[in-house]
């Protein structure tokens, strides 16, 4: 009977294990678990002999003769509570009070003594079912709350914004019972006589308190903090820092009429001339178009020397045309494909990014109502006083949704190409259908009109279902004989590029990788669905897009980096060095939260 | 043409204007843009002084006003809506004017859904003229609740905060309608359940607190059960963080006040109550209040209001309604910090609402056997409380009288001490007042200092009360009275002595109100209560001759011996037990057993051997045993 039951139990915890995850990550989005990992269970190392554990390590029992406080024995679990979880809950449930019901519910520091209850030592917190009490770092309690035994389930909840810790019991508040808590506490259980279990919930199931109506309010508290910041604008600096930032973004992505247009109204110089600007924007347009051989002639018309004091650039972007003959849409192979120059121009325009994006600039408008609901929620009379910051804030919400189109539509490639690995038609056709595809998907998500474009990709999954055929139709080059000789002539001359490089150079791994990577597309027969056909996606165009118009901007003297791009990364950063120097408001704080 | 200082809204006022736009609005013949502006001016200068108010009110704009939201042109509509809702929320305007024609109410709901400016004016007008139960019924009966529900999900703040407050005022108090809210549904969600969202940490403090008053009123009306975990873990914890210190001090008041309603009756709640979020030293913060400030309220204009006392006022009600039922509750209160001065203070201040919530505290706190037995006799508490029943306004008198009945049980050290000062005299003039709240207080009062007392203090009692004033009350309507002078008279005829000289003077009143209400149509309770006055009677040394000597009554003894009711024959039997007790084996006795053995007593004892019934048993064994 028991065994079986048990193993019931095993599965059912199985199945939920599944869930736990979601649950958690739900609880604690900050929180990055390869680094910091979360409290799952409690540990069967960290406890003392007293102290027996079962069901997965969740339940504790008593199993030492209990005669005196000195055979009391805690139990901590696995890992302390990270500080980026910004609240942290978990709740026990008091299966038996067995003899006495001394149990004491808490968190403790790594080190502390095990053969004691939670709250009697230093940098140890316990509430104690028996009287009530609450036990800081001390053999003496306070009175702090009602009595628990069988059946009553206690929450414990630490708030590391404020670095206060309050208990639940059956779901009410019992009040704050600990002020300045230390870092990296582990939650704790002690029992102190024989028959006592208790049970610990730490997310893997929902919980009786409503912990996440808890945290709105910190959430919520962390957003007004931050969109109440003061910043002093007498002179107009700040405003003006602001639209310099956009301006910039603009100037370096190459959304060109854009950011002439913002500067006309801001009365924002553009430090680049229109021109450069554009070129850019064409060069741009090949790489992303995957025309990588004529973004190198480009690149070499327009700014003589640049590849040549760069060779390790240069080295990447022929990798990149190798990968793309391989692909069948680099010029060398394309103009002996069946397709005519004028539609296959038409395609590559429409394929990137940075002519669509501005148009999206327009239509994304519509994420605002969803915004200022939340903002105007709150009808405080302060919030007058910083209109003209929320004004400010508007405009780097519009920018940022800028970048948000910019990674919407990297996704949407990414869709495309699952698309694309599958589709059953020649190549030249399949660039086509891309094309279009893409086209339209980037349109109807401007509208957010996601409905029409599920519609469309549906279409594209049933057909390949039905096709049924792993070995694609889609050839090497676009099956062109002429085109797959001129690919390998060109990569014997790769080849020995990269010779020519370690001998000038040095051993260079990166390239040494990048060369295996793009050659061994040619061990699989269908190098779309290898294991190393990612390489082959339009997605992967964009860091190698990247590289070069940073290295253009440099060469002229200009930042390669867009300052909204570095201003986001180190709001990123700092957030992950609050998270290490325990500063929970990391937590509520999310840098993604405002891109999107 | 819309006027933004408050001279210039006198001007317009002292210029004679306002009959005039009154008339272009009533004339029909005017464009609706003319009659649009002028609904326009009168809404600015609504939201003026009350004088402002006042005169418009004074000139029957609130008539014209409502004749206007009939017009078809929505603008117009507008319009009028907004004035009158500056008018209402000034609460001078009549609310009856709303009611006079129930055309207007049921045009109000049908226009209520139509835009914005619709909703939040009409959920404000009548968020603030729906003061009767009959307001209630109309509103509901006209479709309201329906109409409201789809509001608490609009996304406008503006509207989302007086359809709460329109809730709460239709279900406060008022059954039929909290049910209809409870069950009352939008897009198949209940609005107990779209309140929850707006009660949600992330929402502002007012609408938190908007949100959970609307719950509270629902629970208290019966809308909603004590058990249903709404009410525990989601408004009370919302209440109680309305009294913490980083809310306003009005939200400090409003959540205390609302705490105080919320737990008033159920014991379950008051224990929540008490361990939920250190409430009762969060509330004790509130009597340190002492500097008042003069910041000006927004409902109450430009008026001062002392803070201190009402934040004092505002935790003693909660503590009044914690601390109700529950000993070590009230234990815990009590260890507040100086608790029974601040209560003191408050009783000896002038002012009245201060007064009130400080006895209701007290009241609630004298329920304590042993905090009679000490904190109260510490602070001879029967002090000012005796003053207070002096001079105190009406309302105050009745709590503190309550209070003053607990504090003459038997065990409590301040008896003797209450007695002293004069007691009698105050109680027997409670019990001559015309309020039955108040004359029951006095019985109750006199009852409790009658039990187990001197016989000097009994015939106090007695002549202070006057005999003809305590048979008025043996024939009060209200059974509570009656019972309770039932019980003064059954503590007045205890011991012998006492009940032989008692009888001396009054046997012949007392038997005959025995006799009114042993015929009378009365409650089980009080019937035995007067059979126990009989058989104290019975216990007399002469006054036995006043039951032996009049047939009546031993013939209703028989019969209540023969009653389908164990606790009726038990009492009657126990004064026959009594009138045949042998102790100095007189003549007198056996007389009286002689008498009773003729009427058939015996037989009938004998009979009743055969009860189930226990305790009879015992009682019939012990009377027959008494026959010789």
């Amino acid at each position: 009977m028991a065994n079986s039951s048990g193993s019931r139990l095993d599965e059912s915890q199985n199945q939920e294990t599944m869930s736990t995850d979601d649950r958690l990550k739900r609880l604690y989005p900050a929180v990055r678990e390869e680094e910091t990992p979360l409290p799952r269970s409690w540990s069967p190392k960290d406890k003392y002999n007293f102290i027996g554990l079962s069901q997965n390590n969740l339940r504790v029992h008593y199993k030492g003769m209990g005669k005196t406080h000195k055979d009391a024995a805690s139990v901590r679990a696995t890992h302390p509570i990270p500080s980026s979880c910004g609240i942290y809950y978990f709740e026990v449930k008091i299966i038996s009070k067995g003899r006495d019901g001394y149990m004491g519910i808490g968190l403790s520091a790594q080190g502390v003594n095990m053969n004691r209850l939670p709250g009697w030592d230093k940098h140890s917190y316990g509430f104690h079912g028996d009287d009530g009490n609450s036990f800081c770092s001390s053999g003496a309690g306070q009175q702090y709350g009602p009595t628990f035994t069988t059946g009553d389930v206690i929450g414990c909840c630490v708030n590391l914004v404020e670095k206060t810790c309050f208990y639940t019991k059956n779901g009410i508040h019992l009040g704050v019972a600990f002020t300045a808590l230390p870092p990296n506490l582990y939650p704790t259980v002690g029992l102190q006589t024989p028959g006592e279990v208790v049970e610990a919930n730490f997310g893997q199931a929902p919980f009786i308190f409503d912990i996440e109506d808890y945290m709105k309010e910190y959430r919520m508290k962390t957003r007004m903090t931050i969109e109440r910041f003061p910043v002093s604008d007498r002179r107009g600096e700040w405003q003006s820092t602001l639209h310099r930032i956009v301006s910039t973004y603009l100037v370096h992505h190459g959304y060109c009429s854009t950011a002439e247009a913002f500067s006309k109204v801001t009365a924002q110089p553009i430090e680049e001339d229109i021109a450069s600007i554009k070129n850019r924007q064409k060069i741009q347009k090949l790489v992303l178009a995957g025309r990588m051989g004529e973004a190198i002639n480009t690149t070499q018309d327009y700014y003589p020397g640049l590849l040549e004091s760069n060779p390790n650039l240069l080295f990447t972007l022929k990798c990149r045309q190798f990968i793309e003959m391989v692909n069948g849409t680099d010029s060398e192979v394309r103009g002996l494909s069946v397709h005519s120059p004028k539609s296959r121009h038409g395609s590559g325009s429409n394929r990137s990014s940075p002519t669509m994006s501005p148009v999206h600039y327009g239509s994304s408008n519509n994420l605002h109502p969803q915004r200022t609901p939340t903002g105007s929620g709150n009808n405080s009379p302060s919030r007058s006083s910083v209109k003209g910051l929320n004004t400010q804030n508007q405009n780097l919400q519009g920018q940022t949704d800028l970048h948000r189109i910019e990674e919407e539509m990297n996704s949407v490639n990414n869709d495309n190409h699952s698309v694309n690995g599958s589709n059953s038609r020649y190549i030249d056709e399949d660039i086509e259908m891309t094309d279009g595809l893409i086209d339209e998907r980037v349109v109807t998500n401007g509208k957010s009109d996601s409905v029409c474009m599920n519609g469309n990709s549906h279409d594209d999954y049933t057909e390949e279902m039905e096709v049924d055929c792993p070995s694609s139709k889609r050839k090497l080059c676009g099956g062109n004989q002429e085109a797959i000789g001129k690919m390998l002539q060109y990569g014997k001359g790769l080849q020995s590029m990269s010779e020519q490089l370690r001998r000038q150079f040095g051993k260079n791994d990166a390239n040494k990788r990048a060369l295996q990577d793009a050659f061994s597309l040619l061990a699989y027969s269908d190098p779309w669905n290898s294991p190393v056909g990612h390489q082959l996606q339009p997605v992967k165009r964009e860091p190698v897009c990247a590289a070069l118009n940073s290295a253009i901007l440099e060469s002229k003297g200009l930042q390669k980096q867009p300052p909204l791009e570095v201003a986001i990364a180190q709001a990123t950063e700092c957030m992950k060095l609050m998270a290490k120097a325990g500063i929970g408001s990391c937590a509520f704080a999310s840098v993604s939260e405002y891109l999107h | 043409m819309v006027i933004g200082n408050n001279r210039q809204k006198s001007a317009v006022i002292n210029d004679g204007l306002l009959p005039r736009l009154l008339q272009l609005m009533i004339d029909e013949s005017v464009s609706f843009e003319l009659r649009t502006e002028s609904a326009v001016i009168l809404g600015s200068v609504a939201k003026g002084t009350d004088q402002h108010i006042q005169s418009l009110i004074d000139a029957g704009c609130v008539h014209v006003l409502l004749k206007g939201i009939f017009s078809v042109h929505l603008k117009y509509v507008e319009a009028c809506l907004r004035c009158l809702r500056s008018i209402y929320l000034s609460n001078k305007a009549p609310a009856d004017l709303v009611y006079q024609d129930l055309a207007i109410i049921s045009h109000l709901v049908n226009i209520l859904s139509k835009t914005a400016t619709t909703q939040e004016c009409i959920t404000s007008i009548f968020s603030s003229c729906c003061k009767t139960q009959a307001h209630q019924n109309v509103l509901y009966s006209n479709g309201m609740v329906a109409a409201l529900a789809p509001l608490l999900n609009s996304n406008v703040y503006k509207v989302q905060m007086p359809t709460m407050k329109c809730l709460a005022v239709i279900c406060y108090k008022n059954e039929s309608v909290s049910h209809a809210v409870a069950s009352a549904t939008f897009n198949g969600e209940p609005i107990p359940s779209l309140l929850l969202r707006l009660i949600a940490r992330n929402r502002t403090s007012e609408m938190q607190m908007a949100a959970a008053k609307c719950l509270t009123y629902l629970y208290r009306a019966g809308g909603l059960s004590a058990k249903n975990p709404i009410i525990p873990l989601k408004t009370m914890p919302t209440l109680v963080r309305m009294c913490k210190k980083d809310r306003t001090l009005e939200e400090n008041i409003d959540g205390a006040e609302t705490l105080a309603y919320l737990v008033e009756v159920d014991p379950e709640l008051q224990k929540i109550a008490s361990i939920t979020d250190h409430v009762i030293s969060t509330l004790a913060v509130y009597l340190k209040y002492t500097d008042v400030q003069q910041i000006t309220s927004k409902i109450n204009g430009k008026k001062d209001m002392d803070w201190g006392l009402e934040m004092k006022q505002a935790a003693f009600k909660a503590f009044a309604s914690i601390g109700a039922n529950d000993e070590d509750i009230r234990k815990k209160i009590i260890e507040t910090e100086n608790l029974m001065d601040h209560i003191l203070m408050a009783m000896t201040s002038d002012n009245a609402k201060v007064q009130g919530a400080a006895t209701r505290c007290l009241h609630s706190l004298s329920r304590s056997v042993q905090q009679l037995r000490t904190t109260f006799k510490d602070h001879s508490i029967w002090k000012p409380l005796m003053k207070l029943i002096e001079i105190g306004c009406d309302e105050v008198l009745a709590i503190a009288s309550s209070t003053l009945c607990n504090l003459l049980l038997e065990f409590s050290p301040s008896k003797e001490d209450i007695l002293e000062s004069g007691a009698i005299n105050m109680l027997c003039k409670l019990a001559s007042k015309e309020d039955p709240a108040l004359k029951l207080n006095g019985v109750w009062g006199l009852m409790n200092m009658a039990f187990q007392s001197e016989e000097k203090v009994k015939s106090e009692i007695v002549e202070t009360l006057g005999s003809e004033q305590l048979f008025v009350l043996l024939s009060d309507e209200d059974p509570t009275i009656l019972m309770k002078t039932l019980g003064l008279l059954r503590n007045l005829l205890s011991n012998k002595p006492h009940i032989d000289s008692i009888m001396n003077v009054y046997g012949t009143q007392v038997m005959q109100a025995v006799v009114f209400i042993l015929e009378g149509d009365h409650s089980v309770d009080i019937k035995e209560q007067t059979l126990c006055i009989l058989a104290n009677i019975a216990d007399g040394d002469r006054a036995k001759d006043f039951i032996m000597e009049n047939e009546d009554v031993l013939k209703k003894l028989m019969s209540y011996m023969n009653h389908s009711n164990p606790q009726l024959q038990i009492a009657a039997t126990y004064t026959i037990s009594n009138l045949v007790w042998n102790e100095h084996d007189d003549a007198k006795c056996y007389h009286r057993q002689e008498k009773l053995r003729e009427l058939g007593v015996q037989r009938l004892l004998q009979k009743l051997l055969d009860t189930p019934d226990q305790t009879l048993f015992e009682k019939v064994k012990t009377a027959l045993q008494q026959f010789s």
